[in-house]
This record gives C-alpha cells, structure tokens and sequence, in this order.
C-alpha cells in the first residue's frame, strides 16, 4: 500500500514516499526451470526421433536393467520426500532437523548417482557406450544430463549446507533452500519421465 | 489457366526493364517450375494490394500531417474506431484466408513426390505412363547420374528427353545439398543416408543451367551442371553414344569419384552397378559395410525374437507357477485313488 | 569426405600450436595490426587520464541498468564494424570474382566471412543492441529502480561480451566456421570440419546464451513485479510490452539452442551420433531444432524495434498511439504464433504437402498482426502533428522498407514459390530487408531517440541526417539487384560467378554496400561531433522531445535510483498524464533508498567461462579442469557474499535533487 504524505501537496497524488517491490527471486527461479524444462524436451524429443535407431546394437529391452533402476527411482523418490521434511523443518526454524532431512538427501541423490554411473559404466564396458548407436547417445545425453544436474544439485546442496550453518535459517537462506527444493523436485519429475518413456516404455515390444 | 497467362505478361512489363538478364525463375521452361512461377506472380500480385496502399498512405500521411502544415486537423486525444480496426484487421485476414486456400491447393499439386497429372497446361498424362526414373547422387563437390532404366551414368551432365515425365530420386554422399534445375522444377534437398523425390517435366528443348542452392563446404561455387533438354530421339543416340564410350561405374569406381574433388569436367560411364545407387542411399557401397535397410531390419527382428522370448518366459513361468499350484491342489481323495499324476487345473 | 587432421596433442597446449596462428593471411596479418594499434592507443589513453579505477568500479563492476545498458550498445556498434567489414569484403568478392577470376578470397576464406557475417550480425549486433535497449529504458519506463537481479544482468552483459571475445579471437588465433551462420550437420560435424572453426562457433553461443537466457528470466521478473503502482499490465509502456514479449521468447527459445549447440558439441568432442549418417544419426533433427530456436529468434530482435517504433511515432506525432489494446494482443499473438512457423525455412527438405501447407498458412497468419501494428502506426500518424525529427525520419523510412521486404516474406511463405526461392538471393534480400529496414532502423531511430536521456544532450543532426539518407539509399541500391538475381536462380553463398549478366547487378550491390559504409562513418562523425559538442547542447529539462512515459520525467541522466520517489500511475502515457494535469516534483522530504551494490564477480566468473570455452575448442584438457573448477568456486564463492546491498542516505538523495532543481530553475 502506497503511503501518502500528509501534505495536500499535488505531487502526492503521482508519487509514493516508499516503495518495497516484491522479491522476484522464486518466480525468477522457476521461469528459469521452465527454461531447463525445455532443454529436457529438446532431449526427450531427439530420444524420440533417435530412440529406434538402434545400428546393429542392442535396444534398450536388451540392455536396461530394470530391477536396477527401479531401485535407482526409489532412492530418487525417496530423496524429494527427505527434502520435504527439511523445508518443514526449515519453516519450522528447526535448523538442526533441517540440515539432517538434507544431509539424507544429498546421500540418497549420490546413492542414485553412484547406481547410475554403475549402469553408465557397465553399458561402455560392454562396448554399448554413446558412440555406438543413435539410440544409445540419445540415452546417454537424456539421462546423463539428468545426472548431471543431479550432481550440481548435491554440490549445491553442500554449499547450502554451509550456508545455513554459517548464517542460519535467514529469510534470504530459506529463499535459498525453497529455490533448491523446487529445482530437486523437478528433477524428480523429469526422472519420472525418464523412467517411463526410456525404461519402461523401452523394454515393453 | 488462362488469365494467368495474360496477368503474368502484365507483370512482365516492367520487368522488360530486365530484358537483358535471364529472369529464368520466372521464365523457365518446364511445366512445374512454370506453375510455381505464376504462383509468385499471384503472391506477389495479392500482396500488393496491401502494400501500395500502405507505402502511399504512409507517405500521404507522413506530407499530410507534418507540424508546417497547420490546416491539417489535429486530434490528439483520438487513439480508437472499432470499424477502423475491423478493416485493418479484417482486410488482411481476407487476403490471407484467399491466399492460404491457394496455397494449400497448390503445396498438395506441386508436392515434388506428387506424381505428375500433365505434361504442360494444354496436355495432360496418359493414364499407366510411367516416369523416366533418373538417380542423383550429391558428392563433394560434383554431381553423379545414374539412368537405371538406360544402364547408364554421368558426371556434371544430365540429359532427358522433352515432354517425358521424370522423376528424380536424389540423395547425398556426405553433407546436405539441394539439387535445383531452375528451368525444369523447384529445388530439394539431397540428404545421405536419405532419399527425396522430385517429379519435373522439361517442355522445350535447350540446356539449362543445373546447380545445388545448400552451401556444401569448398568446392560449393563450382558445383554446377549443365542440363540438357532434348528430343526422344536425340536421347536415344546420346544413350546410345554412352553406351558405345565405354567406361564402368562400378563399386570401386564410385569409391574414386566419392573423393573431394571441384569443378570436375563432364564424364560418362557406358555401364553402372544395377545396385550401387540402393547401396550410395543405405551407406554400404564399401565392400564389408553394411547396408542400412538391411540393418535396420535386422535389428527389428532382432528386438521382436527378444521381445517373444522374453514374453514366452514370462508365460512359461506362468504356466510353471500354475503347475506348482495344481499340484498343490491334488486332492488326498485322488490321490488315495492312486492316480499316477495329479490332475492339472491349469487356472487360466 | 575429409580424414580427421592429425594433429599434435599436448596435455597443457591441446591442438594450439604456431599454425594456428594465420600468417599466411595477410588481410589477417594487417587487421591484426590495426586492432593491437588501436588497442594500445584505447589502452593508453586510459593509463594516461588514470580511468584505470574508473573503468573497473563504476562500469565493469557496475550492476545499474543503465550503466549496463550503455556497455550493450559499445558492444553492438563496435561488433557492427566487424561484421560489415566482413560484409564489405564479401560484396567486393562477388564483384569481381567472375570468369576467370577467382577474386581476392579463396573459398577457405570467403566461407568464414560469410558465416562470421551472419552470426555477429545476428548475436552479436543486434542482439546486444536489442538487450542494450530494453535493459536501460524498461526499469525507468515502469517507475522502478532497477532490474529485479541486477547482478544476473552485470553477469549477462560480460557473458554476451565473452562469447564476442571468442568469435574475435577466432580471427587470429586458428579461424572461424565454414558452414553458414547456423553450421548444419553433417558439414559442421567432426568428419566434415575437423577444425576449430565450428567448435570457436559452438561455444561463443554457448557462452553468448547463457546470458540471454538469464537477462531473459530477469526482465520477465523486473516487468511482473517491479512496476510502480498502479501500473496495470494495460497500462504500461508499448515498448515495455514487447520487452515483456520478447523475453518470454528469449526464454522459451533459447534453451533449445543450448541443447541443440550441446548436441553438435558432444558429436564433435566425444563421437556420438545426434547428427551423423551412419550408426542411427538424424541430420534433419538439427535443423528442425535450430530453427525452433531460429524463427522465435528475429522475433525476438524485432518486436522491441516494434515497441520503439510506437514510441516514438506518438511521441512525434504529438498523439496518443492508435489503438493500445490492438497493439497489445498483437504482439501477443506475434509471440504465440512465432512457435508455429518453424518449418518455413527448410519446405524445401522433402516434408510432404500437407506439413508444408501447414506451416506456410501459419506464416502468412503472422503477417496479419503484423500487419495491424502497422496500420496502427499510421492512424497515429493520422491527425498528428509530426516533427521530422531523426527518430520519426528513421520510422517512417522503417514503414516504407518494411511492408516491401514483409510482403516478399508472404511471397517465400507459400511452398511451391519457395521451391524455387530457397537459399537464392532473392532469400537474401527479404531477411535483410526487414532486419535492416525493421530492425536496423529501429535501433537508429532508438539511439536517437534516448541518447538524450542517457547523456543529457541530442545527436548532431546534420551528420544524423547524412548517416540516415546513405543507409536508406544504400540499402536499396545494395539489396534491390539481390532481388533481381534471386529471379535469375542465383544462389547464396558463392564466391564465384560464370555467368557476366550478373556482372552489373554485382557492381550497384557494391555501389549499395559503400554507400552504407558512408552511413556508417557518418554516425562515428555523429557521436563524435555530438560528444565534442555537448555542453553547447546540454538539456537540463530532461525531456527534450516532448515525451509521454515515464523515463522522460527523469533528469537526463538520470540519477543512480532514477526515482527519488516511486511514482504512482493512473494512466496509459504516464508522464503525459502528469504534465497534463499539472503534477509537481517534490523538492523535499526525501527518504534513504535502497541501492544494489557493485560487484566484480560476474566479470571474473564471465572471463573465466570464456577461457573453459578457447580450451575446450583447442583440446588443452588441463587448463579445461582447472577452468571449471575456477568457475565452479567462483560462482560458489559469490554465493557466499550475503552483502549485495546498501543505502544512499537521504542527505545525498536532498543534494542531487536540489540540485536538479536549480539547473531547471535557472533553465526556466
């Protein structure tokens, strides 16, 4: 609400003594997402077009390892579920609790990564790397950028970690934290599809 | 259609001006391209019904209104009319309806793998006449026909009889080209690994200008052909003159010429592989390589045998886990009755 | 097909050698020349004056939008002179390479030219000139202080700046791409140009549109929740309205060049198969997805044209702008349908007669809304009372060139006309038709317009106007022959002609092109004489033209918080609305404010992604690792920074205002 000064002076009608405007940092944030969003569906898009384009090596119905990654999505899952409760925690002003849900997050994100780089490597050892086939660099980019933004989000993470050690559970930290939170969760969405279109859909005939 | 005749001699007035160059896009001398030609004559015709209007009202308004002239009215609170507005939306959208309707009705009749329905706007097709099929390959930095139905092929030169219905099958050994006669049809892309379709028709005889119009890397400027237009018999003595040159495009031969190369002089092959141009499109004229088809089709069965087994699998143990449960449900009447194997129910 | 060139690989030096180094070249060998010359002369100047402190503290660090916004424009006019250097030597080459003459440009050569003309001109001219604009005028034109995260906009402007840095070094240290402005697959993959020229061409736009991207997200903000009070959507600025468009467009296009560039990257850099033609590659993928990003892409530099545009023909015109509400959904529905149109540029790649209807229809639907905001412009014009000004000399130049180079457009739009209009110059000739005549003329009309806001006194006009009659009629002559050839099947990108009927229409393209040349040099002549001159010319009222929005009630320059107090709006054309009933400046009373502070991270995280990018292209893996981790703790280490703002304490804000109302007493 504008607050007027007491005069009548004329000029009070086309000015306003102070004026706070809204912080843009989470809307910024999730315009940027969407932005990420849309690098996803570039990548999904060429997985589609490349995905049948298997060259004389196996598809993924021969390759994938669904036990694996079934456990691979639970750790994710569980993950975003973990980060929920340290942003409960946070709103809560309970720093302790909070640093201890995300401690438990960024270990499960690295369990899913270390699974992923297990099946990244046993993929390559086998000669079934990104250079193979068109099918397999579209996997690879899809789900490797996937990982990779995982893995900035733990690097993140641990920078926020201190960050709220250091200075605590400040309005500018939780903006932090909930700006983290927004982009893990994405991730975790974007693992769905990745689960469903790559996995799943891969190994149905 | 024959005003299209007479607007297209309207615009071509002024354009006397260029009588000197060789406006071919819009002169060419093959049916197709004639037809894609009037269409840029009636695009251009329908667009300036709004620009001419526009460009004169602009500089009207722009003398008209200038601060000197102070018995012009001046309004400077007026900044709506909902019927104005009507008009400048309205009028244009008219326009484009008429010319989005011309515009599907001609992109569908001149698809390039449309097959063709006439051989000018006088003479239509012959019902079951089949095209004269040529195979065009892009390299770096020359062109390869291949005349399938004759035995034959070129380098840098293509010849076909007149009034003949062609179809081009075109692809690429490297990088994207496009392959474009000017005079004869509109241009498409040749792609490696792919195939398009162009399907032209040449009315006059003459030689044409042939060139790619898809930047291709150096030798790109010197990547021109010339394209001859001839009678059917006239291309029956140049079949027939190749025939008798000697030379052979075999497998390895292509291998020789696929190397860069600019500015190659024309050059004729009495004999080519009747399979090289399959193998040039499916990336498998080195001996030991395999053709793509042949991959891709292998790798589908291959998915569909691992696909069935994996499901058989899963039924086998189906039928497996139900044996397990049958045999759970050998009732101790039976088997007081001695019976040597257990009555299997199966459950589905 | 070309064998990958072997060459030596160090751990420290990558593939840089000697060679690299093009001293075989002697147009490069005296360019380079002129550029250290040049450089040591800047370089010294600056030592001389002791501007060393200046320059870093009040501009390179600087995270005020105007200040910004000034570094944009330096960017885009001195990339202006590189790639129309380039376009010189490419219009010299065509008019004399005939016959048996090869020219003085091999095709190794002419071929970087002409791709280097096309990417700077396009990322690196327009692009920082567009950006230049929305960033300084949009905050002052919505009554706000600043953008909504100015150190993402001090980060944005250094990356644009690095991503140029890398397309310069390309010229003297190995060379730049051969492939066309958009380097299509297979040509640009590994096999086809084992060379450094597509990777130099990768990670400048990488580099280049990580900043877009984020000066996208930060105007999208600014405009959503930093407008004054009282400014409703529908009644902001037209030109803060296609600044609101065009970042929406920036943001929802510009992640598809990242990936796409991303893609070629790692075809190239690790032997995958996104755009190969064996073992399951799809080159076409390429350019369906660099055109989703293409086609957003000159929307994006030509609706903020379009807002300067409304600008300055109501401000000229002395006339509210016809039809505000038309002129709104009109540029949304540019905006919108700018995602349907992709596939016009390649009808000719063999999509089948249904696709292609589809997305010719589509293109000319586009014509329609643009064709509203013209007429628009028009019936403001209508009942006005125009001043010829430079800014409205340069509109209504922009309205004539315009429609000729969008009705070619329409004509392009139909498939089978394309057929045979494809790649050819006639091609040529329509997108620098509306580029120039849109937004080229747009820009001219635009600096003219502010460079009074932004340094408180006009633009020479007599060299204004010399600049303005050598681009218009340097303009036709050089691009109306490219017409002509276009319908005489001539194709782009040829280095050498056969054919002597193109001889003349070559010679008037030149004539064309140094005619430009003199509008160029005109417009240096122009900021030179206006600079020198400028105390004679100071204007103290800081609305010179008669304005209607806000940023004119500002002094010019404005102060470093533009506003001392927020205003509050209650109409369209705001600052019209106020002088019309009689508002007045506050002269005291004021409050401390709240100001962003200055900070040299975004330089140093920008020069460091700048190096990670020259070693990535050269293969120096160990400078690569040690560049991104820098880069990693750089950013991290900013984050840690928790002291981003202070206050100018009222005092000062009483002084500068105080004294802003002496200057207009004195002028009154």
């Amino acid at each position: 609400m504008p607050e007027m000064t007491a005069t009548t002076d004329l000029s009070s009608r086309y000015y306003v003594r102070e004026h706070h405007p809204e912080n843009g940092t989470l809307l910024g944030f999730w315009i940027y997402l969407m932005s990420d969003c849309l690098i996803f569906a570039c990548l999904f898009a060429t997985y589609a077009v490349l995905g049948r384009n298997f060259a004389g090596a196996p598809s993924g119905a021969e390759l994938f390892d669904l036990p694996l990654v079934a456990l691979n999505t639970a750790f994710l899952l569980l993950s975003s579920i973990t980060y929920g409760f340290g942003m409960l925690s946070a709103y809560a002003k309970k720093q302790r609790a909070a640093i201890g849900w995300l401690v438990l997050t960024g270990l499960l994100g690295a369990a899913f990564l270390f699974l992923e780089l297990y099946e990244f490597s046993h993929l390559i050892h086998e000669g079934y790397g990104p250079q193979r086939s068109g099918f397999l660099t579209a996997f690879f980019a899809l789900v490797g950028t996937h990982g990779l933004h995982v893995t900035f989000g733990i690097v993140w993470l641990v920078t926020l970690l201190f960050q709220v050690g250091k200075h605590g559970l400040t309005p500018e930290n939780i903006r932090r934290l909930s700006c983290l939170s927004m982009f893990w969760h994405f991730l975790d969405v974007v693992w769905i599809g990745v689960f469903t279109f790559v996995y799943l859909m891969g190994v149905l005939p | 259609m024959k005003y299209m005749k007479h607007c297209r001699g309207l615009l071509l007035l002024p354009l006397l001006l260029l009588a000197g160059c060789n406006t071919v896009v819009l002169n060419p001398s093959g049916d197709v391209a004639r037809q894609q030609a009037d269409l840029v004559i009636v695009a251009t015709l329908l667009m300036l019904l709004i620009v001419v209007p526009v460009i004169i009202l602009t500089l009207l308004f722009a003398y008209r209104y200038r601060k000197g002239n102070t018995q012009a009215k001046y309004n400077p609170d007026w900044d709506h009319s909902t019927k104005l507005e009507l008009v400048i939306w309205g009028v244009p959208l008219l326009l484009i309806i008429v010319l989005g309707a011309i515009t599907w009705i001609s992109t569908h009749l001149l698809d390039p793998y449309r097959p063709l329905q006439r051989i000018d706007e006088k003479r239509t097709i012959a019902a079951g006449t089949q095209p004269m099929i040529v195979e065009v390959v892009a390299l770096d930095w020359k062109w390869l026909f291949i005349y399938p139905e004759q035995g034959i092929a070129t380098v840098n030169e293509l010849v076909t009889p007149i009034d003949r219905p062609l179809k081009f099958k075109i692809s690429a050994s490297t990088v994207m080209n496009a392959f474009y006669i000017p005079s004869l049809a509109g241009m498409i892309y040749a792609m490696p690994g792919m195939e398009t379709q162009l399907n032209a028709v040449m009315n006059k005889v003459g030689v044409y200008d042939g060139l790619s119009t898809n930047y291709s890397g150096a030798g790109f400027s010197g990547m021109r052909f010339k394209y001859h237009g001839v009678t059917q018999e006239d291309f029956d003595a140049y079949v027939a003159k190749t025939k008798a040159g000697g030379g052979a495009l075999t497998r390895a031969a292509y291998l020789q010429l696929e190397k860069p190369s600019e500015r190659e002089p024309v050059r004729r092959y009495a004999d080519v592989d009747h399979d090289l141009y399959d193998a040039i499109v499916n990336r498998c004229v080195t001996p030991g390589s395999v053709c793509m088809s042949e991959q891709m089709h292998h790798d589908m069965q291959r998915v569909q045998i691992d696909a069935a087994a994996k499901a058989q699998q899963a039924k086998a143990g189906e039928t497996n886990m139900a044996k397990l449960e049958a045999e759970v449900c050998v009732t101790p009447a039976e088997q007081a009755k001695g019976a040597a194997q257990p009555t299997i129910s199966m459950k589905k | 097909m070309h064998e990958p060139i072997e060459t030596s690989t160090s751990l420290l030096f990558g593939r840089l050698g000697w060679n690299a180094i093009p001293f075989h070249e002697p147009i490069l060998i005296y360019t380079f020349v002129a550029v250290m010359l040049g450089g040591l002369a800047v370089v010294g100047a600056i030592t001389k004056f002791k501007l060393w402190g200046t320059l870093w503290r009040d501009w390179v660090c600087s995270i005020d939008h105007k200040k910004i916004g000034i570094m944009y424009m330096i960017l885009g006019l001195v990339m202006l002179l590189r790639g129309f250097a380039d376009a010189l030597m490419m219009r010299l080459q065509q008019s004399i390479a005939f016959g048996d003459s090869a020219g003085f440009l091999p095709p190794h050569h002419y071929d970087q030219i002409f791709t280097a003309h096309g990417v700077i001109m396009i990322f690196f001219v327009a692009m920082p000139l567009v950006t230049g604009f929305m960033n300084y005028v949009v905050p002052l034109q919505i009554g706000a202080r600043d953008v909504a995260f100015p150190f993402l906009n001090n980060f944005s402007f250094w990356m644009t700046t690095m991503g140029a840095v890398l397309v310069m070094a390309s010229l003297f240290v190995g060379e730049f791409a051969r492939t066309g402005w958009l380097a299509y697959p297979p040509l640009s993959g590994i096999l086809a140009s084992p060379d450094v020229g597509v990777d130099y061409y990768i990670w400048s736009l990488q580099i280049a549109g990580v900043g877009t991207l984020l000066s996208g997200i930060n105007l999208i903000v600014t405009i959503v929740k930093m407008r004054a009070p009282g400014m409703d959507l529908m009644k902001m600025p037209v030109f803060t309205w296609t600044a609101l468009c065009t970042n929406i467009l920036i943001v929802a296009a510009f992640p598809v060049l990242t990936a796409v560039l991303g893609m070629l990257g790692l075809d190239r850099l690790f032997h995958t198969n996104f755009f190969t033609n064996d073992l399951g590659g799809n080159a076409m993928m390429y350019v369906n997805l660099i055109w989703i990003w293409g086609h957003p892409e000159v929307y994006i530099l030509v609706l903020p044209v379009f807002g300067i545009f409304s600008e300055v023909v109501s401000t000229f015109s002395s006339k509210r702008l016809f039809g505000y509400t038309s002129m709104v959904y009109a540029t949304m529905v540019i905006t919108i349908l700018s995602y349907l149109v992709w596939l016009h540029h390649f009808f000719t790649m063999g999509s089948g007669a249904s696709v292609n209807s589809f997305f010719g229809i589509t293109t000319m639907i586009i014509s329609i809304p643009t064709g509203a905001k013209i007429f628009n412009w028009l019936f403001t014009m209508y009942h006005g009372r125009i001043r010829y000004e430079l800014p409205m000399m340069w509109t209504v130049a922009f309205m004539v060139t315009f429609v000729i180079g969008g009705m070619t457009g329409v004509m392009l739009a139909v498939p089978p006309a394309d057929f045979v209009l494809h790649n050819s110059l006639f091609l040529i000739a329509h997108f620098h038709n509306v580029i120039i005549g849109g937004v080229l003329f747009g820009l001219f009309a635009g600096i003219n317009y502010w460079w009074p806001k932004a340094f408180g006194y006009k633009l020479n006009v007599f060299w204004g106007k010399i600049s303005f009659w050598c681009w218009v009629v340097g303009f036709y002559l050089a691009f109306m022959p490219l017409y002509v050839m276009g319908f005489m099947g001539v194709t782009r990108r040829m280095n050498h002609f056969e054919d002597p009927n193109l001889w003349i229409w070559q010679q008037i393209a030149l004539v064309g092109a140094l005619t430009v040349a003199c509008g160029i040099g005109a417009m240096l002549m122009q900021f030179y004489v206006s600079v020198r001159d400028r105390k004679k010319n100071l204007d103290v009222t800081g609305d010179p033209w008669g304005g209607r929005t806000l940023e004119w009630s500002t002094s010019s320059p404005p102060p470093d918080y533009n506003f001392a107090f927020t205003p509050m709006v209650h109409d369209n054309d705001t600052w019209a609305d106020m002088k019309k009933n009689g508002y007045q400046r506050p002269l005291r009373d004021f409050v401390a404010i709240h100001m962003p502070k200055n900070t040299g991270a975004g330089f140093i995280i920008a020069a460091i992604s700048a190096v990670l990018g020259f070693a990535i292209i050269w293969h120096m893996w160990l400078l690569t690792g040690v560049a991104f981790v820098a880069m990693m703790a750089a950013i991290i280490i900013h984050t840690f920074n928790y002291k981003r703002d202070y206050y100018i304490p009222a005092d000062e804000v009483t002084a500068v205002e105080e004294k802003r109302t002496k200057l207009l007493e004195a002028h009154a």
